[in-house]
């Protein structure tokens, strides 16, 4: 494949940096002009700032002509989510209570990609406050799948996985609270990882569920995707739930278990409720590939799988109702021009109902309300125990096998409005891959395959701290097969 | 429990600070009934002798040393004050 510039792999645009046949100025504008030809179809980014991308090119540039490389990244253009901090960016959280408010910090991760060289590119589109899974409840824009513009990305990090797919990023940062990188990752046909729960800091992240939410990388190949991972990994000081653990060469690892025969375990529970959905064709077809290169496969049970949506939608709405106090119209948000000034509390009301859109309202209602009193032992207690019997089935399975394999999300992308007015439908679409992040577990997805026309992703879910496992295990297939050369026309 | 009405729209509209019309009212109310009717399924599990799940992965106290180190100065932190003056947030009287 003799791709645009903007369509290589951070590999092999790392290779052509490294030997000096490409500047990171060249490929920035490549990756800058072609954003500027299919954006106003994608619509993937809420702001990009071309002039500071090209000025850190530059940057990168000379440290390159010094001899002072900071390794893979240097040079490549990395779509940022708009829900982490960039120092003096915007950070929107594609709300309208965010619509002005300008980073005065560095997110963790975002200071570990500029330590690793990496060009900060733009701010990418996303479900207001990250709840959603389809980007459409953006308070800024609609994102178009560049498969299909009808179609949704999927989300809620449409935009990074939208830029990805078009060209106009190299590889992208989002971030996973219930599938948001590998659903859209699964529709926008690239790769997405999200990682073990405490192994990214969250410092600097716009907190939607805290025990949930996790930054991660998404790219067009399972190594690129490594490289940004190598990147974000570790403990972080501001974040104590970033754990303590060893960062293994990611890279590496792809290459040192490259070959090996892993056990893995079909969940019966998704593939009862899978066998009549779009996806499962291109995933049994994955599954026949890795029998052909001698994996062996079991059938496994998660029995608490039915519970997983409803005791999702309790965590993630109670903990959202909590983080979304902050937006109060008094510190750093949208305030209310109008509002009752006798009544103390009416302008946090009225700056809220102005600032938030339908579905963040919705979720901080019912957090509100399952963590109330008198009901929060019948919810959020209820929940929480829920989830201990979610997190000892996947325990109970790893015990036997090395990795699961799923269809990341039922079918391909759907129609724009598909779900509109019935939350509880599109909450359903999630069902693969909110298990996950209930249990903390590694997720990733990579693209096996289309349906209708649209790309379709195959999920690895793995042990906690094994992302190196789900990258090599996916990394045999995506050699094997030649999707991460097919991009959508546009 | 599913055709039982769950939820005061109004006091928890109160409670979550969110102002709603009347029109808001009447949809999130028939939602949030539709999604607690769905999550009612978690009463089929018996979890009386389960441990609840806060944190995925058991983190022990984590300790720091209490130092400062990096703060935003003042006019950096006010700066996306919705209304600031003297380096103070201005908000409206609540006191007569």
């Amino acid at each position: 494949m003799s791709d645009a510039l903007y369509y290589k792999s951070a590999r092999e645009l790392g290779e052509l940096l490294e030997k000096g046949e490409l500047s990171s100025v060249e490929l920035t504008r490549s990756v800058v002009e072609r954003t500027k030809a299919v954006e106003d179809r994608v619509k993937a980014f809420n702001s990009f700032d071309e002039d500071d991308a090209l000025s850190q090119a530059a940057e990168s540039d000379a440290r390159r002509g010094n001899g002072e490389s900071l390794g893979p990244l240097d040079g490549i253009p990395v779509g940022i989510k708009d829900v982490l901090a960039v120092k003096d960016q915007p950070l929107t959280c594609s709300s309208k209570i965010l619509a002005d408010f300008i980073s005065p910090y560095d997110a963790t991760c975002i200071q570990n990609l500029k330590q690793s060289g990496a060009i900060l590119w733009g701010r990418l589109n996303m479900d207001e406050f990250a709840m959603g899974s389809s980007t459409e409840n953006s308070g800024t824009k609609v994102t178009g799948n560049p498969w299909n513009l009808e179609c949704i990305p999927g989300g809620s990090s449409g935009g990074s996985a939208a830029a990805v797919s078009a060209g106009e990023a190299v590889v992208s940062l989002g971030s996973d609270t219930g599938g948001s990188i590998r659903q859209p990752a699964s529709h926008c046909g690239i790769v997405g990882l999200k990682p073990t729960y405490g192994r990214v800091s969250r410092y600097g992240l716009a907190a939607f569920a805290s025990s949930l939410d996790q930054v991660g990388p998404m790219g067009r190949t399972t190594w690129d995707v490594a490289a940004l991972l190598q990147s974000i990994s570790g403990h972080d000081v501001h974040d104590s739930t970033s754990y303590k653990i060893e960062v293994p060469d990611y890279l590496d690892s792809i290459e040192q278990l490259k070959g090996k025969k892993w056990t893995i375990g079909l969940p019966k529970e998704y593939f009862e409720s899978a066998s009549d959905t779009a996806s499962i064709g291109p995933v049994n077809e994955a599954i026949a590939f890795y029998k052909s290169i001698g994996c062996e496969f079991q059938e496994v049970s998660l029995p608490h799988t039915e519970y997983a949506v409803a005791t999702y939608y309790i965590v993630a709405t109670a903990e959202a109702s909590s983080n979304l106090a902050r937006y109060d119209g008094i510190r750093y948000t949208h305030r209310a021009e109008k509002f009752d000034a006798k009544d103390s509390v009416d302008i946090y009301c009225q700056s809220r109902a102005e600032g938030f859109g339908n579905e963040v309202k919705r979720r901080v209602l019912l957090g509100t309300y399952v963590l109330s009193s008198g009901y929060y032992d019948a919810y959020y207690l209820k929940a929480q125990k829920a989830r201990t019997l979610i997190r000892r089935d996947f325990e109970a399975v790893f015990q036997d096998v090395d990795a699961l394999l799923t269809p990341t999300a039922p079918g391909p992308a759907f129609k724009r409005g598909a779900h509109t007015g019935d939350p509880l439908s599109m909450y359903l679409s999630d069902i693969y891959t909110l298990s996950a992040n209930l249990a903390g577990i590694p997720g990733l997805s990579v693209p096996c395959g289309y349906a209708d026309g649209l790309p379709v992703g195959l999920q690895l879910l793995g042990k906690p701290f094994k992302e190196e496992e789900l990258l090599a295990i996916g990394n045999e297939f995506e050699s094997a097969h030649s999707f991460k050369d097919e991009h959508p026309e546009l | 429990m599913s055709e039982s009405s769950h939820i005061d729209i109004e006091k928890v509209s109160e409670l979550a600070r969110i102002a709603l019309t009347d029109e808001e009212k009447a949809k999130f109310s028939s939602q949030l009934e539709t999604i607690l009717g769905y999550i009612d399924k978690l009463n089929e599990l018996d979890t009386s002798e389960v441990e609840p799940t806060a944190h995925p992965h058991s983190v022990e106290n984590v300790w720091r040393e209490d130092k400062v180190e990096g703060e935003l100065p003042t006019s950096e932190a006010l700066k996306n004050a919705p209304k600031q003056r003297q380096n103070m947030f201005v908000v409206p009287k609540v006191v007569e």
